[in-house]
């Protein structure tokens, strides 16, 4: 499936500034690991040691938190978005 | 509603808006918000909450003014450095506005006084820079119901929504628990463009009047971002996560915890 990965501006250093990355892939975690294929250094940001996201990471399919689907094995189909939303903890 | 001749000029701007009215800035005057942190975030929330003539304002912070935080900072000037931060922000306001009820803590937010301070107000806006307090300020708007306002910024991106406990997502349905200590920059490694506090500190502060209003649309169960590099806002539709631990339906945390880091960014 082709689609379209978003990415937060604290990661774009890792993607020459890209907000938004074509990838290629059935499910989330396939996704993850096409775009750390061609960025690496992303999937280290996104998922821990295990494997597992980060839970201060989020993933979105369009619209809907992928921890409410199938969480990595979510499927896709083509044209999808996937967004990914780090926490930001700044402010004084 | 017995405004003065002179408050109903201060405030005719609002008055005359179908949406707000006599009523609504008697509504604004009767409610009272508490805001963690007068820094980035806070300073324009407060500056603007207490113009708008919002009734009582708490302002907690333990820091002291420093020179650096000037760049951002706008409710401190420079004959304020070295001054707490609480009791400058009680100076600028009370010279702005003082019809505004502002009280002061020179102290930091923790799981032992948290409850206590805030059992005075309506709402909660949090203006704080690091995670830790950040959720135990998502906790404390949800053990006690009190409506929360969540902003954060960083380099070039700020982030916000609306949190009506209970209802709506709650800052840990999103982001389960911080990141581990040393996996992440601290503010001050990395960075801020200082107007991005006032652009994200003043959404914190229209939410909260919005609520006192009750009109419009709230940014609950929205993650609102924006990037001002790209001029770019994006929002993604967030909802209560059955399994939070803290708002879940069979919550594990059930009492105010500290944690210790300061991280702030992924």
């Amino acid at each position: 499936m082709a689609v379209t990965v978003r990415i937060p501006a604290p990661l774009r250093k890792l993607t020459g500034g890209s907000s938004d990355v074509p990838a290629q892939g059935a499910t989330i975690a396939a996704i993850i690991d096409n775009i750390e294929a061609s960025h690496p250094g992303l999937k280290a940001r996104l998922c821990d040691e295990t494997g597992g996201i980060r839970p201060f990471v989020n993933i979105y399919l369009n619209d809907e938190d992928i921890r409410f689907l199938d969480g990595p094995d979510t499927r896709l189909a083509d044209g999808d978005l996937v967004s990914i939303v780090p926490a930001i903890a700044g402010g004084a | 509603m017995d405004f003065t001749e002179e408050q109903i000029e201060r405030y005719s701007r609002h008055i005359i808006l179908p949406e707000v009215g006599g009523i609504g800035q008697a509504k604004i005057r009767r409610a009272s918000v508490f805001i963690v942190g007068a820094g980035g975030l806070g300073a324009p929330a407060a500056m603007y909450l207490a113009a708008a003539g919002i009734g009582k304002l708490g302002i907690i912070d333990d820091d002291v003014v420093d020179l650096s935080n000037l760049q951002r900072q706008v409710i401190h000037h420079t004959k304020d450095v070295g001054v707490h931060k609480a009791e400058s922000a009680r100076e600028k306001v009370n010279l702005m506005n003082p019809d505004v009820e502002v009280v002061t803590y020179h102290d930091r937010l923790m799981a032992h006084n948290a409850r206590e301070i805030v059992a005075g107000y309506d709402y909660i806006i949090d203006g704080t820079d690091n995670f830790a307090s950040k959720f135990l300020i998502n906790d404390l708007a949800v053990l006690t119901g009190k409506p929360l306002i969540h902003g954060g910024i960083l380099r070039f991106s700020g982030q916000v929504m609306a949190i009506r406990p209970r209802e709506s997502a709650c800052y840990r349905c999103i982001f389960r628990e911080a990141p581990p200590e040393g996996t992440v920059p601290t503010c001050q490694e990395a960075g801020v463009l200082g107007v991005l506090a006032g652009v994200i500190g003043t959404i914190q502060a229209t939410e909260v009047l919005k609520m006192i209003l009750g009109i419009g649309r709230s940014l609950t169960n929205r993650l609102l971002t924006y990037q001002a590099l790209d001029s770019e806002i994006r929002e993604v539709k967030v909802k209560r996560n059955p399994d939070c631990p803290v708002c879940g339906d069979h919550p594990t945390i059930t009492d105010l915890m500290d944690g210790e880091q300061r991280a702030c960014a992924l």
